[in-house]
């Protein structure tokens, strides 16, 4: 009996913890999470239309995603992401029922089924040396009734067959360096041209014949005047090309095996020209155009090979491809910007003063300027041409335009997340209880009625819809005012297109938007890149009625010595307060613990030659900081040089908010056995709810909690690269505990054979990191948790009663760390992208590691399960505190799945920011797509589920009333009868 | 006597002047706390006086002569863990000019190869800096440098010496005090090619190290011949604020430990064990620790002991009412009787 019982409870707690710990029923999508897809900032869009059915676009990303669009509404039809290594180069339609992909510099080519994006065969090309890659799907070009599709990648012209994706032929033009231009189709032949340039001063022009792959021809000559990387074809044999200087246009012939030149000075077609000239990529008949500053002006070549300028536009403009629109017939459009709109002009590409279209469009927000345009005709209902325009803004949104509207909008800079932070939304005022306007006491009861029938299953199929709709309803989620539970916040986002978002976390929906203008193009700024973004000013207490503000801190170029920018955006309104550019470069911002009288929050920028700055440059700021200067440490990782340093502040100040810095202490890592590839810190918002862990035994342990703990993991030099392309033998993770005030080491250990990449995450007194284990051929994940053993005294309980122990002492750096470490190895299936922990209000409830596998969805593991005490056969005691028994590889359970049936595709992040309600994390996974959810670690303890059914309580209370009621009536009856007797 | 055992590695340090200067100390000490105390011990503390000044003596004999040589040496000895060493191997490996190794101003080290191919002698320079003050020679430290079979070269048998501070030292570290600055100090980071590619810096507050002396700390983390980063502080907690004290001797007590990589624990294989153990498992029961009677049936014994202490104490009142209720106890019995049967026949 003893053991039955014994065994049950066994059960039970098993059970108990393989269930899982978050899962949802299927009516409860949607309720707390929303999901939104994007596909990023367009580079290039292939058009079909020509058939019935569905007119689409077919377009490419820079965050490689190939994605077919509906034209009429924008939403996706399908999309594939590549991922970051597979950069796709070119795009188009085969046969009209193909899209043809040629990625990795001109190694991959693809064929995708353009109705619903299957992937129909796939060919990879292989050549001696990495080169620019060019696509040419001729229209009617036959091999034994195959079309043919030409690439050139890696220095390899490949014919490959539009049908099954076999390599035709494969000619090596063994030319070192041949930079390729562009693969031109001689009109009715079967003739292939292909036009490059060997290094800066070489024209290469070879002819090919397409149907067996021989080469025909090979022409080369010196460019004079050299060549700056811009050309344009402006007829099947000639080019134009601007020289290195960005002053002469060179024209190059290339007929009949002569290749002749003729230069022109772009003073002469233009007159007050000065500084450089560029080329804009173009392919239109006949004509090119030249950018000078602001200016693009549009040049004719002659039949005799002379220039005459066309048409000169003041404005920055983007030019579309040439669009046959009938035999013989060509039109393009351009489009520039004006203050609140844009305007589209399709002209004739043979006659320029005739417009075939003009047409300007008002849009309601700030969108920057154009990048990119492409353009489509269709048959009027009266038979002329109409068109439409797909448009890429400088926000990297995406609009289609057709009659002198935009018919629809995509913001697809969401797809480029940089940064994310939350921001409180307002405090819901007084006197008006949102609640009681919207539904009236009737509408409530109908409600939990319904509810109630659900439970009870009675409800129809409408009432469940009507419940579904009235859950979403009745939560209220997406009201603009704080809630009680913290749920309701804004999510601040910053893109790389310079653009900042604000979206609610109830449904996802933009709340603003704003493309900052300190983040845009400018002559002072050429490449302006968002770095972080943090809260400036969180009004709070006295406060109150102040909005919040966020701070952006970008800089001018992707080095780390481009001078900064910093701007303000006030988090309810999206305004851009203010916005100043530094004058000095910014690699590091440290967020400093302070606050000013304004309650403006203190940061310390670090600039590249070491310097420190104060910001907001206030003298009350400047007082508020000054008594802590000498309590300011940071360090910097040089991944190249394997170096770390700490740094202090010097006490002395060049100017009143900049101070000299100073390094205290450096660790070298020796260059030829380690390379920096990981490091990891603490969130700094972290909170830690108790200092010791109690274990088996009635003992305790004392966590070593430290903000300035630092994880790095260096690995073998030989073993940097990708899996499997070094041995077991000549690989090793070493990974490092450092205290990032002194610099002293607190842990080191080393895993053989073992290599990257390596995600880790670092939380409370532990590191969790994933790694690859080359001898065993599997991902694993370790664990190591670190406890003060110069607290561990303090277990006896009448030193406790005596003051007697040093629990109350403060924590210094200084103090030599009296540490113990404990860790354990286990195998984890998948890889990761990244992993996350959750976080909650005051750090109670336990902790789940939020894990971003492969497959681009995010996976609930229970820190338990990453615990260095497993063991094999845990003591009843261990069993009873949680502990479970020790397994080789950590399980997967399907239920754990957070992101449930959906993917975020490109997953880059998982930021977790704490609810108000303590069991609740709100979570925010961030990659091409946008995932969001609440999710309570160890399940809703502090609160009824919204699902919970006051009526039915209700109705048991009243019952149960009334039966007290009526029993005491007829207790009192039967005793009035009972004493009449 | 040995000042300090550290948790991390068995160490025995070795201190030869130390012993002899700290003695002095605790000597003096002792006399200023027999003036400070009074008379009734003043007969045992004779005795320990005594005892000690004997001892004193007698080290003072077997001491080297170089008086003027204030620095601490610890020995980190891999091989001979606990043993002491002799003097006469301390002063074979620690040559009589090393003040001038130290002095000399190329960091260069003498590599000596002893009579093993495998096993060659390393020194290197420990350099301090106070604030930002240019780095200085502080210190040699000396090591074996283990060349094993498969080419890989590990540091072994560690020591220190440390040179005497000079006056105008003194005073730097006097301001660096009052200051609060920091105290730094560098090693190379190879130890075949110094300095490598890098110095190895680190530091400490300068108010964390006066105790009695100047107590300092070194954790030298290593991997074969290169020095990837020294752990340096006070072996005492140093917490904020720290207030400003000077040493009361001007010498330095150093402990030094070389630490090498520790080894990750092996990934768990064991699904053969756990099946085996599942097997077994249900067949021997996992005994649970035998507990104590009390600890098993607490629960049992407590109720019983209630009751059984109210069943005395009624059994205790029971002769005292029978003895005080008899004389009104007969008249008052036909009216319970008579009560009975009614309030019954109401309840029903």
């Amino acid at each position: 009996m003893g053991t039955m019982l014994r065994g049950f409870l066994l059960l039970l707690s098993l059970l108990s913890i393989t269930a899982p710990a978050f899962s949802l029923y299927e009516d409860q999508v949607g309720l707390a999470d929303w999901h939104q897809k994007y596909i990023g900032k367009v580079k290039d869009a292939v058009f079909h239309t020509q058939k019935t059915g569905r007119k689409r676009v077919v377009v490419s990303t820079e965050e490689n995603v190939i994605a077919s669009l509906d034209l009429r509404h924008g939403e996706i039809f399908w999309r594939h992401v590549l991922g970051p290594n597979d950069v796709i180069d070119r795009i188009d339609i085969a046969m009209g029922k193909y899209v043809i992909t040629l990625s990795s510099e001109g190694s991959i080519l693809r064929a995708w089924n353009l109705p619903d994006g299957q992937m129909v065969w796939e060919a990879f090309l292989q050549g001696p040396h990495s080169s620019k890659s060019s696509l040419l799907v001729p229209a009617s070009l036959k091999v034994d009734k195959d079309n043919v599709i030409l690439a050139f990648g890696k220095g390899c012209l490949h014919a490959v067959s539009g049908i099954h994706g076999e390599i035709l032929w494969k000619k090596d033009l063994e030319a070192e360096s041949f930079e390729i231009q562009h693969m031109i189709q001689a009109s009715g032949s079967d003739l292939i041209h292909l036009v490059g340039f060997v290094g800066s001063s070489r024209f290469d022009s070879y002819t090919i014949d397409a149907k067996r792959g021989e080469l025909l021809k090979h022409d080369s000559a010196a460019i004079p005047g050299g060549y700056s990387g811009q050309a344009s074809l402006v007829s099947s044999s000639t080019l134009v090309v601007m020289d290195s200087a960005g002053s002469t246009v060179t024209t190059i012939s290339f007929q009949d095996g002569k290749v002749t030149f003729s230069q022109t000075p772009v003073s002469t077609l233009i007159e007050d020209f000065v500084g450089k000239a560029k080329l804009l990529a173009l392919k239109l008949e006949g004509v090119f155009a030249v950018k000078t500053g602001t200016h693009t002006t549009f040049v004719r070549v002659t039949v005799e090979g002379k220039l005459e300028v066309v048409d000169k536009i003041n404005h920055a403009t983007a030019v579309s491809d040439v669009l046959e629109i009938s035999e013989n017939r060509q039109a393009f459009a351009f489009v520039h910007s004006r203050s609140n709109g844009i305007d589209l002009t399709v002209k004739l590409g043979a006659d320029w003063n005739h417009d075939l279209l003009k047409e300007s469009i008002k849009m309601d927000q700030e969108r920057g300027s154009v990048q990119k345009v492409y353009i489509n005709n269709y048959i009027r209902t009266d038979r002329s041409h109409g068109f439409r325009a797909l448009i890429v803004m400088e926000d990297h949104s995406l609009l289609l335009v057709q009659q002198g509207a935009v018919v629809w909008s995509r913001e697809d800079a969401l797809a480029s997340v940089i940064d994310v932070k939350t921001s409180e939304l307002p405090v819901e005022k007084k006197g008006v209880s949102v609640a009681k306007v919207e539904e009236s006491l009737f509408e409530w009861l109908q409600g939990h009625v319904l509810k109630l029938k659900g439970t009870l299953m009675l409800a129809s199929p409408d009432d469940m819809a009507a419940i579904q709709s009235l859950r979403l309803k009745a939560s209220g989620k997406s009201k603009m005012t704080r809630d009680h539970n913290g749920f309701r916040k804004l999510l601040i986002v910053l893109t790389k297109a310079g653009k900042v978002f604000a979206l609610h976390t109830g449904d996802g929906r933009i709340v603003w938007s704003r493309l900052l203008n300190s983040l845009r193009q400018s002559e002072t700024c050429e490449n302006p890149t968002g770095l972080n973004l943090f809260p400036w000013h969180v009004p709070h207490h006295h406060a109150l009625d102040e909005n919040p503000s966020a701070l952006v801190v970008s800089r001018c170029g992707p080095s780390d010595d481009a001078l900064g920018l910093l701007s303000f955006v006030d988090t309810y309104t999206g305004k851009e307060l203010s916005s100043s550019s530094l004058d000095h470069s910014v690699v590091q911002v440290i967020p400093l613990p302070f606050m000013d009288s304004t309650e403006q929050r203190l940061h310390l920028l670090i600039d590249a030659s070491g310097q420190a700055h104060l910001y907001p440059k206030t003298s009350d700021a400047l007082s508020v900081f000054r008594p802590e200067l000498s309590n300011v440490y940071w360090y910097s990782v040089e991944a190249e040089t394997g170096i770390i340093k700490g740094y202090a502040l010097k006490e002395k100040a060049s100017d009143d908010y900049s101070f000299d810095t100073r390094s205290i202490w450096s660790i070298v890592f020796p260059s030829e056995s380690e390379k920096i590839i990981k490091t990891s810190t603490r969130k700094l918002n972290e909170v830690v709810h108790t200092q010791a862990k109690v274990v088996a035994d009635q003992d305790a342990m004392f966590k070593y909690i430290s903000k300035n703990l630092l994880f790095v993991a260096t690995v073998a030099p030989k073993a940097s690269g990708d899996i499997g392309s070094s041995t077991p033998e000549e690989s090793w993770l070493i990974v490092y505990l450092i205290d990032t005030i002194t610099g002293r080491i607190l842990h080191r250990m080393t895993h053989h054979g073992a290599q990257g990449p390596v995600e880790a995450v670092v939380s409370e007194n532990w590191v969790i990191y994933h790694y690859f284990n080359l001898r065993a051929h599997k991902y694993e994940m370790s664990v190591i948790e670190i406890y003060d053993q110069s607290r561990a005294d303090n277990k006896d309980v009448w030193k406790l009663i005596l003051g007697k122990h040093n629990l109350t002492s403060p924590v210094s750096s200084y103090s030599r760390p009296e540490i113990m470490t404990r860790s354990q190895s286990y195998f984890f299936t998948h890889s990761v992208k990244s992993i996350a922990v959750t976080s909650t209000a005051k750090g109670i409830t336990s902790k789940q590691l939020l894990i971003g596998t492969v497959g681009d969805q995010v996976l609930a593991l229970d820190k338990r399960f990453l615990d260095p005490r497993r063991s094999v056969n845990p003591t009843q005691a261990e069993k009873e505190e949680g502990i479970i028994p020790l397994t080789d590889s950590l399980p997967i359970i399907p239920q754990s799945y957070i992101t449930h049936a959906l993917k975020v595709e490109g997953l880059r992040g998982i930021e977790t920011v704490p609810a108000k309600l303590e069991s609740t994390t709100l979570i925010f996974a961030y990659g091409v797509d946008l995932f969001f959810t609440r999710f309570a670690p160890s399940r809703t303890y502090d609160s009824l589920t919204e699902d919970f059914s006051y009526a039915l309580l209700l109705l048991t209370i009243v019952a149960l009333v009334a039966a007290i009621f009526i029993t005491w009536i007829l207790s009192e009856k039967k005793e009035l009868r009972d004493k009449w007797r | 006597m040995v000042l300090f055992g550290s948790s991390l590695s068995p160490i025995r340090s070795r201190p030869k002047t130390t012993i002899y200067n700290c003695i002095t100390a605790v000597v003096l000490r002792v006399v200023l706390n027999w003036k400070l105390a009074g008379d009734t011990t003043m007969k045992m503390r004779k005795g320990v006086l005594l005892v000690l000044f004997t001892l004193c003596f007698v080290l003072s004999l077997f001491a080297p002569s170089h008086s003027g040589f204030q620095s601490d040496e610890l020995l980190v000895d891999d091989d001979e863990v606990g043993l002491p060493q002799t003097q006469s191997q301390q002063s074979s490996s620690v040559p009589k000019s090393d003040q001038t190794t130290v002095t000399t101003p190329s960091p260069t080290p003498r590599r000596k190869f002893s009579d093993s191919d495998s096993d060659s002698k390393i020194q290197f320079t420990l350099e301090h800096a106070f604030g930002d003050s240019d780095f200085a020679p502080a210190g040699t430290f000396s090591a074996r440098l283990k060349t094993s079979a498969h080419g890989g070269q590990t540091l072994t048998k560690l020591r220190f010496s440390r040179n005497a501070l000079t006056d105008a030292e003194k005073e730097n570290f006097k301001n660096l005090v009052d200051g609060d600055d920091f105290y730094k100090i560098r090693l190379p980071s190879n130890v075949l090619s110094p300095p490598g590619k890098d110095f190895v810096v680190t530091s400490v507050r300068a108010r964390c190290l006066p105790r009695e002396t100047l107590d300092e700390h070194f954790v030298i983390h290593t991997d074969g011949v290169n020095i990837l980063g020294v752990n340096y502080g006070a072996p005492a907690p140093c917490s904020y604020p720290r207030p400003a004290k000077l040493p009361s001797k001007w010498s330095f007590n150093s402990y030094t430990i070389l630490k090498n990589t520790e080894q990750a624990p092996r990934t768990p294989l064991f699904i053969q064990d756990v099946l085996k153990n599942g097997e077994e498992g249900e067949g021997e029961v996992v005994a649970p620790p035998e507990r104590s009677f009390w600890a098993k049936y607490w629960m049992y014994v407590i109720p019983l002991g209630l009751i059984v202490v109210n069943a005395v104490t009624q059994a205790m009142n029971m002769p005292e009412e029978q003895a005080s209720g008899q004389p009104g106890g007969a008249p008052a019995a036909p009216g319970a009787v008579q009560r009975a049967p009614s309030s019954a026949a109401r309840r029903r």
